[in-house]
């Protein structure tokens, strides 16, 4: 659309500015103001320069937790944008089934975190769970509170579970939104079913995918109640990821110093991202 | 000739693919639910697919317990706080994004797009020590507040996407008639957009519903929320699985109600408005 430039329009903006400056700006500098000073209580600070982020940038336990949190975003995105467009797929296109399939599939991505994760601590446990118990009838050694390989598995396929349904969704929309003309042509040169996913639903949902992945990449990224709901970050540290080990340090021990450090860190690598998901969405606004 | 080819899904089996993959949807919160009809003695003796003596035991106990139930209406009351402020503070700003151009505009909308990106666990602490300061601890404006972090962002950019589907003949044709900025906007241009509104306030109770971290941190005993009081009884030794669940169960019941009503809308409110 034609916009026409007006300044003054930043007098409607300004009700947004006030409310984020609170919410955000004031917090990040009070980060900020922790991450370059050092405390002996008393709430006296000395100057620590960039002590903090040095140690942070050399301790293991960050890249650890970093390295972690890396894989489970990419296992994440391996399974579930896949899995989400193999669903859309072969989703009803009209009739009953198609409100009852959004109503149920959306499901999941209403219920709060915690509970997300209550459910899955209770569905798992061997004794009284209903997947934990039949996969122990079946004879399968299978124990999330010890066994960090079944603490992935369990904490991964929640989130499969979790927000499989947004991948689902988004493609479907996409899906939808392709003219029927396209499908008659194909039928009329004899294109097969894999032709017409790759050369027509394909191109006309990498939009809608594109914001899949990134959304999915950037919640996975921070991901904190669900894991920590289920596993509380262990057993050991195996599912201690970026925004448990945060919270551990900076509300748990209350190392304010390193904790801003990292939080600094984990919000230009967030800065970072978010400017490539905007880059990407803006320059497919102006294509359409 | 053949019928107008409509879009058929790959072979027969298609709907086996959706019906399979409700059913892995739904068997966990089926067995929420199971248990949460459950005496607790069941739950731990006994494996039983559904209920053997239904009760409805646990269910009383949440809504007799001020403890339980006021958890339930603490998270309503900051859900419903920043929903109204989120879109309130998001309509006028959506409305400059989708129609002017002005100094820092882009910016400003990335700028707000990384609020929306930014992991919680960074604000905690300082959101604590901030609302600490102004004596807004354990009140549920704070967490109001705190949730327009990722709300208001949301907010502008759903309501951007459906301000611009309207065309803006609309607004000139209003202001030639005479009618003023404001007495337009309410009149004319907010009944055009009411779907966006909709979905919009949707997604803005949905974030707040679901969001743990922040609420739990900004509060103790006056505002906590029921997300907050279930971890509580979690780490609490001897649990009481069956109450758990009923109160899992419980906060499950407004998306599921809400749902309905903007399940065309879903997919665009996730991509920000953006379909």
């Amino acid at each position: 659309m034609e916009k026409t430039w007006n300044n003054k329009a930043w007098f409607l903006v300004l009700p947004v500015l006030l409310l984020v400056a609170f919410s955000a700006v004031i917090p990040l500098m009070t980060v900020v103001n922790y991450s370059v000073q050092d405390t002996f209580g008393n709430n006296e600070f000395f100057w620590a320069g960039t002590d903090w982020f040095d140690d942070m940038l050399h301790s293991d336990r960050f890249w650890e937790a970093l390295q972690r949190n890396l894989l489970f975003s990419f296992i994440i995105l391996a399974l579930e944008i896949p899995l989400g467009i193999f669903i859309a797929l072969n989703m009803p296109k009209k009739g009953i089934g198609v409100p009852v399939c959004l109503v149920l599939m959306a499901l999941p991505l209403l219920i709060p975190w915690n509970v997300v994760g209550t459910i899955w601590q209770v569905f798992g446990r061997v004794d009284i769970g209903l997947l934990g118990h039949t996969l122990w009838a079946l004879g399968i050694d299978y124990n999330y509170v010890r066994d960090p390989i079944d603490a992935w598995i369990t904490v991964i396929i929640m989130d499969v579970w979790h927000w499989t349904s947004l991948v689902v969704l988004l493609c479907y929309a996409g899906l939808v939104s392709i003219p029927d003309a396209y499908y008659q042509a194909a039928k009329i040169d004899g294109a097969s079913r894999w032709s017409v996913f790759r050369y027509i639903q394909l191109p006309k949902m990498k939009r809608v995918l594109l914001i899949a992945v990134l959304l999915r990449f950037m919640d996975s990224f921070m991901i904190y109640t669900e894991p920590f709901v289920v596993t509380g970050g262990g057993p050991g540290n195996s599912t201690t990821f970026l925004s448990i080990d945060l919270v551990k340090m900076a509300v748990g021990q209350f190392d304010l110093g390193p904790a801003a450090a990292m939080s600094i860190i984990y919000f230009l690598i967030i800065l970072l991202l978010s400017w490539v998901f905007y880059t990407v969405m803006t320059s497919s606004d102006a294509n359409q | 000739m053949a019928s107008p080819m409509k879009y058929k899904p790959a072979g027969n089996f298609s709907w086996l693919v959706s019906t399979i993959y409700i059913i892995f949807l739904l068997l966990p919160i089926y067995w929420l639910i199971n248990m949460s009809f459950k005496e607790n003695a069941e739950i731990t003796g006994t494996f039983s697919l559904w209920p053997q003596n239904p009760t409805l035991r646990n269910y009383t106990v949440i809504f007799t317990d001020p403890s339980w139930y006021s958890g339930y209406i603490n998270s309503i009351i900051y859900v419903v706080m920043n929903t109204v402020i989120s879109v309130l503070a998001a309509l006028p700003a959506a409305y400059a994004f989708s129609r002017y151009r002005f100094l820092g505009d882009k910016h400003l909308f990335f700028w707000l797009l990384t609020n929306r990106m930014a992991p919680p666990a960074v604000f905690a602490l300082p959101f604590f020590q901030l609302y600490s300061a102004f004596g807004l601890i354990d009140t549920h404006i704070a967490v109001a507040l705190a949730h327009c972090l990722f709300n208001v962002p949301l907010a502008v950019w759903i309501l951007e996407g459906f301000m611009s589907g309207v065309p803006k003949e609309i607004d000139e044709t209003a202001y030639i008639d005479g009618y003023s900025f404001p007495r337009f906007f309410v009149r004319i241009f907010m009944p055009l957009i009411a779907s966006g509104i909709g979905v919009a306030a949707f997604f803005c109770f949905m974030f707040s519903w679901v969001e743990l971290l922040l609420a739990r941190t900004l509060t103790t005993t006056a505002a906590k929320p029921i997300s907050a009081i279930m971890t509580r009884t979690v780490s609490a030794a001897g649990m009481d699985w069956g109450v758990l669940a009923a109160a899992g169960v419980l906060t499950i019941v407004p998306g599921a109600l809400v749902i309905y009503f903007v399940r065309n809308y879903i997919a665009k409110g996730f991509a920000l408005g953006r379909v």
